[in-house]
């Protein structure tokens, strides 16, 4: 019996051994997964902090001391290029009007269209949900020649309508607004609200649209991330080259455009005044962002 | 029992609410992305910069996808390749022609590029730009999808991993995803930076240190992480790959985490290893996430445009980072003067277009589910033997 119990426990022993030796295996290559991750990260803030001539000496895991001066050069000195093609603050600007609204377009306009598909019953119901599964595939640059030809034509370039306004056709969101309504939407709340009197679109405002709160969040940052990131779509309208209107990937993309680079610790600084506040926005906001892409992941 | 007011409800129509309820999302799809792409088609039926209200038919398709000089058979364009260059002759005079007529036995020598004007890129060089386009997204697309899903999928199990125990999974989970939380034109430029062929380029600094390179500041083709071919296309790899494993590890996550867990317990109880538990259930039940992330990837790599549009010194992209989508934006937008090469970047868009499409159906038909089919063939086959069986007795319906 005592043998059988040691022969059992070696079993567990070498099993445990086994568990544990891969589980740190494991955890040692996460860190290096997590040091590449950052490392660019990292090596960006540090050099933004140097300079130029700094830099050139060789690379170095603590910061310098030129930050202050990379900042002056950036805002204020009219003989290198950077002042005139980064403008942080009105890119900042820019980019949030664009972004704020067209995320705001999409999540309202996208619970509104899935709440008519979802609560109504009318003819073209099924066609017209099958048709927003369809246009999900359709890649944006395939229809971007004839918009940018369709808006010059319209004098609707330079301007941010045709930024915003097309954020009010989201079908991917569309899409995922309605399976959340089918799981947790039941059509019994709004008969009731029709029995209260509650006009149609009251129902929706007051009463579906604080009920779709998680998901309205969670679409909200994808909405926000997305546009502004987005270079392409701003690159073709905003035509006129007028520094005040740009957004803040066409800024940085300015700052890569000239052939030569004129002081790298002033480049770094730039690409980290592009990064940064939005690194910290996923730091505040990052429990949501993962639970938001891994809600994503179970669409089948 | 229904009240009379109730039943006053059920009898109206809301059928109306659900149309306007609809109704803006379609307006808006209608003009900013359905008319656009009818016209994205009707302008690659027409000409380009001047003469883009002119109706050419089949013109550009045929000079973007045929290795023929049109000029006989187009008579309407009469442009030659349009790169003019100089080479020095065998009695050392310099001589000027366009590059594609250079004589054979002159080929090798450094010609000097002394005039490439945009606007009137030739048929054949349009054609060598798109198929290398071609080329490129498809191995850029191969270079970041293959390492990026083994990478995802194995972070993916080892995380739902029950049995392991591994200390600040959120943390990691949050760290692995940043990256592609960043302007893809921020990263782009920081990449860059980090990969100047001077002093100052850190995996230079990097590459010195390690031994791998003699010299930071001297050229040397291995080390030229912006201008060279294959370098430049492992760096734009690996920010892809860097960019979009993280979000790829997290759905792939969520479909396991889907799984059954009873399923895992009873193939541990049965004594199966990790790398049949990984064969025999989680690889199979995840095949539909699978699918959904292969469409979404592929139609995401075919569009792939700001890492490799931007990656590179000077106004011109590097031709070997030249990406389909970074073939139609330059045509019709990143030209010195106002001649937008409509009727090419359409046809380009068309091509891409389809290309998707049909990548999609096979994907899903690939996957569809096969109980289904087996249903099917069966159901097929019993029709067929009825068929035959009332053959046999003379068409007779009996």
């Amino acid at each position: 019996m005592s043998k059988m119990n040691s022969v059992y426990g070696q079993g567990k022993d070498n099993y445990m051994f086994k568990i544990r030796l891969k589980s740190t295996i494991l955890v040692i290559w996460f860190i290096i997964l997590t040091i590449i991750c950052l490392l660019p990260i990292y090596i960006l803030v540090i050099n933004a902090t140097r300079s130029s001539d700094d830099i050139a000496l060789g690379f170095s895991l603590t910061p310098g001391n030129s930050f202050i001066k990379n900042v002056k050069t950036m805002l204020f000195d009219d003989e290198k290029p950077y002042k005139s093609a980064f403008k942080p603050f009105y890119g900042y600007r820019n980019s949030l009007i664009i972004t704020c609204s067209a995320a705001f377009l999409t999540v309202f306009f996208s619970a509104m269209t899935a709440y008519g598909i979802h609560v109504y019953d009318f003819k073209l119901k099924e066609i017209s949900y099958t048709f927003i599964l369809l246009i999900m595939m359709v890649p944006t640059q395939v229809t971007s020649a004839g918009f940018v030809q369709f808006m010059i034509k319209m004098k609707l370039h330079d301007t941010y309508w045709p930024l915003i306004i097309p954020a009010i056709a989201a079908p991917a969101v569309v899409f995922f607004m309605r399976s959340y309504m089918k799981s947790s939407f039941p059509l019994e709340i709004v008969e009731a609200a029709r029995i209260d009197g509650s006009n149609e679109f009251r129902t929706f405002v007051t009463i579906a649209i604080p009920m779709m709160k998680p998901a309205i969040a969670v679409q909200a940052i994808f909405a926000f991330v997305a546009t502004w990131n987005n270079y392409y779509t701003p690159s073709m309208i905003l035509l006129g080259g007028d520094k005040h209107k740009q957004t803040l990937p066409m800024m940085i993309q300015a700052v890569n455009a000239s052939d030569k680079v004129y002081d790298y610790g002033v480049n770094y600084t730039c690409i980290a005044f592009s990064i940064i506040p939005i690194i910290i926005a996923y730091i505040a906001l990052s429990r949501f962002i993962i639970a938001g892409v891994a809600l994503g992941g179970v669409k089948e | 029992m229904a009240s009379a007011a109730q039943r006053r409800i059920k009898s109206i129509s809301y059928a109306k609410y659900g149309y306007m309820f609809i109704l803006p999302f379609f307006l808006v799809y209608f003009f900013f992305q359905l008319w656009p792409l009818i016209n994205t088609f009707k302008l690659s039926f027409y000409g380009n910069d001047a003469e883009t209200s002119k109706y050419v038919g089949l013109d550009n398709y045929k000079i973007i996808l045929q290795n023929t000089d049109y000029d006989e058979d187009i008579a309407t364009n009469k442009k030659k390749s349009a790169t003019v260059v100089t080479y020095t002759d065998s009695d050392g005079n310099k001589v000027e022609c366009p590059l594609k007529d250079i004589p054979a036995e002159y080929k090798d020598q450094q010609i000097e590029i002394i005039k490439q004007n945009s606007k009137n890129i030739g048929f054949d060089e349009q054609h060598e730009t798109f198929i290398q386009s071609l080329k490129n997204t498809l191995i850029l697309w191969i270079g970041n999808f293959i390492p990026q899903i083994l990478l995802s999928l194995s972070l993916a199990v080892w995380f739902t991993d029950a049995k392991l125990k591994i200390p600040g999974k959120g943390f990691f989970k949050v760290v692995m995803y940043m990256p592609n939380i960043i302007t893809a034109a921020s990263v782009a430029v920081l990449f860059m930076s980090l990969c100047q062929e001077n002093e100052f380029g850190a995996l230079r600094q990097i590459m010195h240190g390690l031994g791998v390179i003699d010299d930071v500041k001297t050229e040397k083709a291995s080390a030229m992480y912006i201008t060279g071919t294959w370098p430049p296309r492992f760096v734009v790899m690996f920010i892809q790959t860097w960019l979009w494993f993280g979000n790829t590890m997290i759905m792939l996550m969520s479909g396991i985490m889907g799984i059954n867990p009873s399923l895992f317990e009873a193939a541990s109880i049965d004594g199966a290893s990790s790398g049949q538990v990984f064969r025999k259930i989680t690889l199979p039940l995840l095949s539909p996430i699978m699918v959904y992330t292969l469409v979404t990837s592929m139609i995401g790599g075919l569009q792939m445009f700001d890492i490799p549009f931007m990656f590179h010194t000077g106004q011109y992209p590097n031709k070997h980072l030249r990406t389909v989508a970074v073939y139609i934006y330059e045509n019709f937008k990143n030209r010195p003067s106002e001649d937008y090469m409509y009727g090419y970047s359409g046809a380009a868009s068309v091509i891409l277009f389809f290309i998707t499409a049909s990548l999609g159906c096979i994907t899903f038909y690939l996957n569809r589910d096969q109980d289904a089919i087996a249903k099917k063939k069966q159901r097929k086959k019993l029709q067929k033997q009825a068929k035959m069986q009332s053959k046999q007795f003379g068409g007779l319906s009996i």
